[in-house]
């Protein structure tokens, strides 16, 4: 008996002809912290309905714990959800909507005292028992939520952006919280999520998705030392996506020079995608630089400077702890372990350079995530 | 600065409360005072000790009324579940489907129903076929169907026209309620009817609160339906309200049984309102 918790064997799901999840294989293991992760859109929240039990898939089955549960309703499967807006009964007090599940369950009232004090007293919330709902904070209803679908002792806990709604510090507070909850209990926390930040730092595994697809999955490491394509070495953190040439193993060029990389198996003189981190190439005099380019911009981020260099008509982003002055020319150097090596794929040549920034794109759909994502 | 948005405000509300003194204070002010005044203003309480001889006539017209209201609230209650849970196109035509007969006068739907219900009008020719053909097999001995002037015509004369009013208010706030509730309590272990029980009647109660009043009030004062539909044998509260100004000519005996009634449908909402537990959003 392997220690899967979860089997999803070829889902497939389409609303109104438009493909939402295609053909997804996937196994979940018990106890892990597994996030989706992906832009609005990209199927996660899809995915999760299907293992809770709201959604049906059109094919392919859901096995948890070796039984096929495709037709089994929400109700009976021993897994529960953390919803985007919390999703706490209005009509019921705080100890009222963690003693739910345990009353439908006909649980004696001395247990039902019991074992919600206990919930309060894991998310930090002793004494609230006769608040109302709606004279919590944000954090608060979020720590109602989690303890509601914790004390019917689920086996998996299903977060579908919990985090959501909450602001910066409150959010990283939480992700931490979060995070000794499930090593605490020791069950499997399923988390979504289009934040990559988020994802990195909670997550045992992480499964990055979009159009319906898995595009990698993966440690967080792996996941961004190790992209498959550049779509995921676009969507986690900061990257210069290059054109490059595979000239032999061990040997890419780009941007006018052949660079030493730990990377083989390509073709000779195949195209491929080079993925280099901002926070990986080394500002360095011209004379002793692999690559040298013109300074267009820099901007201060508290912790480091963000300096866009055009190299051959391509602006690179780098990060420096030195400030450059803009219309100099710079020399740069990255050493092999910096440089990743990705097959072309249909995402190649989509994300283009630093020359237009792209963040206030990514704070517009910030905004509209969570209308699309139901 | 401030002084001056204020007079605006005042200027701007001043209508709404120019409005409200003129027909809502001083009218029941004024009934009021014929409750408790003789025919030349006099102080007195006779109205309201002769009052004590219409007790029946009450009671029957609160009856009446909360019946007309429960059978509302059971027929109103799973249409607006079955409206808020369709898709938007089909909600606009069902609500316009309910609207619709309230855009036709109302004497004339209760003056429909009268040839409906007569003892020749079709519903009851119709009837009266299938207990003929009834009567014609042994052992069965059933009298003509009548309808007309039945207090059952008048309850329905009741639902009928105050059905709307019902139904609106629930579907609304079905409409409103946030469906990741009902997957809430589906998640936590409910099924269908524990849902249904704990989540979906709870959040609704605001609605079922409104759509009561709604069609308790005016079943309950009115006169028309039971003078078309109920006869001679059915004279409601209302029904002796309008005979005082009407014909008898006694506004202070019809001031003081107006006073009472209010009163008497105060108290009826006041308990309604206790059942209900809610703070917020309640027309009383």
């Amino acid at each position: 008996m392997s220690n899967n918790i979860i089997d999803l064997k070829n889902i497939s799901v389409s609303f109104d002809g438009e493909t939402i999840i295609d053909d997804m294989n996937l196994y979940i293991r018990d106890k892990e912290f597994i996030t989706f992760l992906g832009p609005s859109g990209c199927g996660k929240t899809t995915t999760l309905r299907i293992i809770a039990g709201f959604q049906q898939p059109d094919s392919g089955d859901v096995i948890f714990d070796g039984k096929v549960i495709n037709g089994v309703p929400p109700h009976k499967r021993q897994l529960n959800t953390i919803f985007q807006r919390y999703a706490l009964f209005p009509h019921l007090n705080v100890y009222e909507n963690i003693a739910f599940g345990l009353r439908l369950k006909k649980t004696p009232e001395k247990e039902i005292k019991e074992a919600v004090t206990e919930m309060l007293a894991l998310v930090n919330l002793k004494g609230f028992e006769r608040r109302n709902i709606s004279s919590l904070s944000g954090g608060q209803q979020q720590r109602v939520a989690i303890a509601r679908a914790l004390v019917v002792k689920p086996r998996v806990l299903l977060l579908d952006e919990p985090l959501g709604a909450l602001d910066l510090k409150l959010r990283k507070d939480m992700q931490v919280e979060l995070k000794n909850i499930q090593k605490r209990l020791g069950i499997t926390f399923i988390y979504v999520t289009h934040d990559q930040e988020e994802a990195l730092s909670m997550s045992d595994t992480i499964v990055v998705m979009d159009s319906g697809v898995i595009q990698q999955i993966g440690t967080p490491t792996d996941i961004y030392n190790e992209p498959k394509n550049a779509f995921v070495a676009d969507f986690i953190g900061e990257s210069n996506i290059i054109e490059g040439v595979m000239r032999a193993d061990f040997w890419v060029e780009m941007a006018g020079h052949k660079f030493k990389c730990l990377d083989k198996g390509f073709g000779v003189d195949e195209e491929v995608d080079v993925v280099v981190r901002p926070e990986d190439v080394d500002v360095v005099p011209v004379e002793e630089a692999m690559i040298s380019g013109v300074v267009t911009s820099t901007t201060f981020k508290g912790d480091y400077y963000e300096i866009i260099v055009e190299i051959k008509g391509f602006k690179w982003m780098i990060e420096s702890t030195h400030n450059q002055t803009v219309g100099s020319t710079i020399g740069l150097n990255i050493i092999p372990d910096a440089i990743h090596i990705m097959k072309k794929s249909k995402y190649s040549g989509l994300y283009g350079d630093y020359s237009s920034f792209s963040e206030e794109f990514d704070e517009l759909s910030d905004a509209t995530y969570e209308e699309e994502d139901e | 600065m401030k002084k001056k948005s204020s007079l605006m405000t005042h200027i701007a509300g001043s209508p709404y409360i120019i409005w409200a003194v003129l027909f809502i204070i001083v009218p029941l002010c004024m009934v009021a005072y014929y409750a408790f005044t003789d025919k030349s203003g006099n102080f007195t309480f006779d109205n309201m000790l002769s009052i004590g001889k219409y007790t029946d006539t009450i009671i029957l017209s609160i009856w009446l009324g909360l019946l007309a209201t429960v059978i509302s609230l059971v027929v109103a209650y799973p249409l607006a579940m079955i409206m808020a849970a369709k898709g938007p196109e089909k909600q606009s035509r069902m609500t316009m489907l309910i609207m619709l007969p309230m855009w036709m006068n109302f004497l004339l739907r209760t003056y429909s129903w009268m040839t409906i219900l007569e003892d020749n009008g079709l519903l009851t020719t119709g009837l009266n076929y299938i207990v003929d053909c009834l009567n014609t097999l042994p052992n069965v001995s059933l009298d003509p169907v009548h309808l007309i002037n039945t207090r059952g015509a008048v309850v329905l004369g009741m639902v009928y026209n105050f059905l709307p009013y019902m139904i609106l208010p629930i579907y609304t706030v079905m409409l409103k309620a946030d469906r990741s509730l009902v997957e809430a309590a589906q998640d936590l272990g409910g099924n269908k009817l524990d849902v249904f029980r704990n989540v979906t009647i709870p959040l609704s109660v605001p609605g079922i609160v409104s759509g009561f009043t709604m069609v308790f009030v005016p079943s309950v004062s009115t006169f028309f339906i039971s003078q078309k539909l109920g006869g001679t044998g059915t004279t409601l509260i209302g029904d002796i309200i309008e005979t005082q100004f009407q014909t008898a000519n006694n506004f202070n005996l019809g001031a003081s049984l107006s006073f009472v009634l209010m009163i008497l449908i105060f108290i009826c909402l006041a308990v309604m309102n206790k059942f209900s537990d809610d703070d917020g959003g309640v027309v009383i």
